[in-house]
């Protein structure tokens, strides 16, 4: 089942789910390139991720990489507590940018 | 005390797979004695060995099978992971560094953070090689 992308003016929300593992993480890989394709900032939405492995964490330092070279905005919204477990795990808590909500890294403005 | 197998599962090295196995590795852990945190901490662990087989030894290939079998050994919880791939070289199996900002490399990592140890090696007489991880259940 392919991931849902919520499309908004100058932005896009990758809404990754339930358990992010090596069966689902190439789609998640493939939606979040997918979704920098396009022009704005993309957030990747991770409130309802259960569990995270080293897949999905690649696919999103595949997503930040991605992004910087295009120079677009690239953050993480509403980290679930066992995505943020594995983040730090990888000591990429620092490395993400990671906002609450798509609000609140919108400024407001949404 | 003797050795309690908690499972032992042989299983195709498809992907699909790991959600359940994760599943039985938590039970597995709580069966021990371990608390939530610990077994999540196992739980990850396990599935990161898997993965390595799964994309490393068989190079991706659903074909092939492993063995997971879990134990409560003297105070510890030991997982140990099997497959049937030629010889690794074990002297290359260590964690990269995190400053590094990449994708991938990482599942090393996180085992040898998150178990207390693990033990590579090749498995005698037949070809294969094993993953030994240990964790010691609180009391």
């Amino acid at each position: 089942m392919p991931y849902e992308v919520r499309e908004a003016e100058g932005y896009r929300v990758v809404m990754l789910s339930d358990e992010v593992d090596l069966s689902r993480s190439p789609e998640a890989r493939k939606t979040i390139l997918d979704a920098l394709g396009g022009p704005g900032a993309v957030f990747v939405d991770l409130s309802t991720v259960s569990y995270i492995d080293s897949s999905g964490v690649a696919s999103l330092v595949e997503g930040f990489q991605t992004a910087k070279k295009s120079g677009q905005r690239f953050a993480l919204v509403g980290v679930s507590d066992a995505a943020l477990a594995v983040l730090k795990l990888a000591r990429l808590d620092q490395v993400f940018e990671i906002e609450a909500t798509v609000e609140s890294a919108m400024g407001g403005s949404v | 005390m003797a050795a309690k197998t908690l499972f032992e599962i042989r299983l195709s090295a498809d992907p699909v797979h790991l959600k359940s196995l994760r599943g039985m590795v938590e039970n597995a852990a709580a069966d021990a004695g371990c608390d939530a945190g610990v077994a999540t901490q196992v739980v990850i662990a396990v599935n990161e060995a898997c993965m390595n087989v799964i994309q490393h030894a068989y190079d991706g290939d659903p074909s092939k099978e492993m063995v997971v079998r879990m134990l409560a050994e003297g105070g510890d919880l030991v997982c140990r992971i099997e497959d049937h791939a030629p010889p690794a070289d074990l002297a290359a199996i260590r964690p990269r560094k995190l400053d590094d900002v990449r994708p991938g490399g990482l599942g090393t990592h996180f085992m040898a953070e998150l178990m207390d140890e693990c033990h590579y090696g090749h498995l005698e007489g037949r070809d294969g090689n094993y993953l030994e991880m240990r964790k010691k259940i609180p009391q």
